[in-house]
């Protein structure tokens, strides 16, 4: 077991070597430079520019300082915010990302087997269809989509909850966002989960255990349960790095000071290093976790050999 | 032989000429028994057809602008069956010139990617052996990038170009493509009729442009329907973050942002362009299903 992990770590390796150098030779390869501004600057200045952010240097050379800084966890300095950091500034804004889309992952795994499971047991009836009709809804309707529709709901028509604003992550401020990303996800898995378990229904070691007489609970969550979850488990990787991908507009309508949205701010204001540095956190992050899914996966799965 | 014999044989052999059932009258039979996925298909053939054809007979030009009727809301007096949109310019039209493009990115960009991860997806799959290793340890280094980060910056660094859009979607989707395209060649690849091929000396991407290629075609033509919403969706993304495609041209993405803006005195500007991608988006998915459940019904 610890040898499959250590070998799946190894194994990131290529993917985030190739997620930094993509993303450095893009970076290089864009026209205009962070300090193009209307009015051009004097040589001089422009020269001491280059030569603070060393974009004096030969690629090469440059490409080489930012993999060594990386690798000591340093995303360098921001070209739009002066004063901060690339890490003080991920430092500010992961916190608040991580809750919303912590949330909302853990509660689309939850409410999303648990759906997927009522359904599959009562196939083809009306609680299955209300079901998957709700779900395909939920698939259809993307979360830029559900979140204006909230607002416009709650908070302009009935005036329950504040249409935006973080209030320090105020309960009665998260609940909308959670919704709008939770949603789609709750779809996804509970469709995923009710044609898993299905199957699983069907299978030999369910038929087995229903004829030792057990009683369809324990047949459920004892035998059921753990082989019809495989599929959805491995859905939580790209479930996170789409979870992580929507935050970054909702952060955006709902007007949180979250990572997602220094993203958005800094690839509209060209502040390079910000954007290059949530892209590379973030990659780092989705690769981590699928590593940690594929580790689980392979503790749930006997058939998984390592 | 009796006369009566010869009928007998006759009526039998008229008998067996009956037409065998093949997979694919058998998949059309379940589809048309699944109505929501036909509904779904005569409601995207209407939007298609609206899109299409209905900005002609609109007496209004998508990038008109008309400062009098700033947000007005749905009147058919004026002509402006869906209100204006913040600069007066009629929705109706809008709405549905952007359907074109949405529709149009999501047809073009899953056709780039079918052809590479076909392409990419039978090749591994019928060489085998080292090149398949190498070529799917490739797909699965890329598969575990936030792709949707590198199209943002794609954007960013080099300007909102409506090809850059179709090539860089195309390329983040045709990786799932090409697994399961190969998954399907390594059982394809073992048939007696590619032995025949082999036997007969023909050679190796004529196998696989004529004998394998064919046969993919049940799982392509379910997974270009799922590929389809998703593409959309992706340009939507892009769209209503202001990244996608640009003014005066639009989407339904970058229409749905605008209404949003707008939404709290003008909620129809929303409403119509996330209607008619909702409903866009509801058809594909239940056409996939439905394709998916005729072609291969162990789930019913």
């Amino acid at each position: 077991m610890l040898r499959y992990t250590l070998r799946r770590f190894l194994g990131a390796w290529p993917t985030l070597l190739i997620l930094m150098t993509m993303a450095f030779f893009m970076m290089r390869a864009a026209p205009g430079g962070p300090f193009d501004t209307e009015k051009t600057l004097a040589p001089e200045i422009q020269a001491n520019l280059d030569k603070k952010y060393h974009l004096d240097e030969p690629l090469i050379k440059q490409y080489g300082r930012y993999l060594y800084d990386l690798a000591q966890g340093d995303f360098g300095p921001s070209f739009q915010y002066k004063d901060y950091s690339v890490n003080e500034l991920i430092a500010t804004g992961f916190p608040v990302s991580l809750r919303l889309g912590g949330t909302a992952i853990i509660l689309a795994f939850f409410i999303g087997s648990l759906l997927g499971t009522i359904a599959a047991l009562r196939q083809n009836t009306a609680t299955d269809y209300t079901v998957m009709a709700t779900a395909m809804t939920g698939i259809s309707i993307p979360n830029f989509v559900l979140a204006p529709l909230l607002i416009l709901l709650f908070a302009v028509n009935l005036q329950w909850l504040p249409a935006g604003g973080w209030n320090d992550g105020a309960f009665k401020n998260t609940i909308l966002p959670i919704i709008a990303l939770t949603l789609p996800y709750v779809a996804y898995i509970s469709r995923l989960m009710r044609s898993s378990m299905i199957e699983v229904l069907r299978s030999n070691p369910i038929r087995t255990a229903r004829a030792k007489g057990l009683p369809e609970h324990t047949v459920i969550l004892r035998h059921a349960m753990k082989p019809a979850l495989l599929p959805v488990i491995s859905f939580l990787g790209p479930a996170t790095a789409g979870i992580i991908t929507g935050s970054v507009v909702i952060e955006q309508i709902f007007g949180i000071p979250g990572l997602g949205r220094y993203f958005v701010q800094g690839a509209l204001n060209r502040d390079y290093t910000l954007v290059m540095g949530v892209v590379v956190f973030y990659g780092v992050l989705i690769i981590l976790f699928n590593i940690i899914v594929d580790v689980v996966y392979a503790l749930l799965d006997p058939k998984v050999r390592y | 032989m009796t006369a009566q014999d010869i009928n007998a044989l006759q009526s039998l052999n008229s008998k067996a000429e009956i037409k065998g059932r093949s997979l694919w009258s058998d998949a059309m039979q379940r589809l048309m028994m699944n109505k929501a996925a036909i509904t779904s298909l005569v409601i995207l053939i209407i939007i298609t057809l609206m899109v299409i054809i209905a900005p002609a007979f609109s007496p209004f030009e998508f990038d008109e602008i008309d400062w009098d009727l700033i947000l007005t809301p749905p009147n058919i007096e004026n002509r402006h069956i869906f209100g204006t949109d913040a600069i007066g310019r009629d929705l109706f039209v809008r709405t549905l010139y952007g359907g074109r493009i949405s529709l149009m990115i999501g047809v073009i960009a899953t056709l780039v990617s079918l052809l590479i991860g076909i392409s990419y997806g039978a090749t591994a799959g019928y060489l085998g052996g080292k090149t398949d290793a190498v070529m799917m340890r490739i797909v699965d280094i890329l598969y575990a990038m936030p792709f949707m980060f590198f199209v943002i910056l794609l954007m960013v660094f080099f300007g909102r170009n409506i090809y850059l859009i179709f090539i860089a979607i195309g390329a983040i989707n045709w990786l799932d493509m090409a697994r399961i395209v190969r998954g399907q060649t390594l059982s394809l690849k073992r048939k007696e009729f590619v032995e025949a091929a082999v036997a007969c000396g023909v050679s190796t991407p004529r196998i696989i442009l004529r004998h394998i290629v064919p046969n993919l075609l049940g799982i392509v033509v379910v997974y270009v329907t799922l590929t389809i919403p998703q593409v959309i969706l992706v340009e939507s993304f892009l769209s209503f973050l202001g990244l996608g495609v640009q003014e005066p041209d639009t989407s339904w993405g970058a229409l749905v942002n605008e209404g949003a803006q707008d939404m709290e005195i003008a909620p129809w500007a929303l409403l119509f362009p996330a209607g008619f991608l909702a409903t866009t988006l509801f058809c594909f998915n239940f056409i996939g299903d439905g394709l998916r459940d005729a072609l291969d019904p162990k789930d019913r």
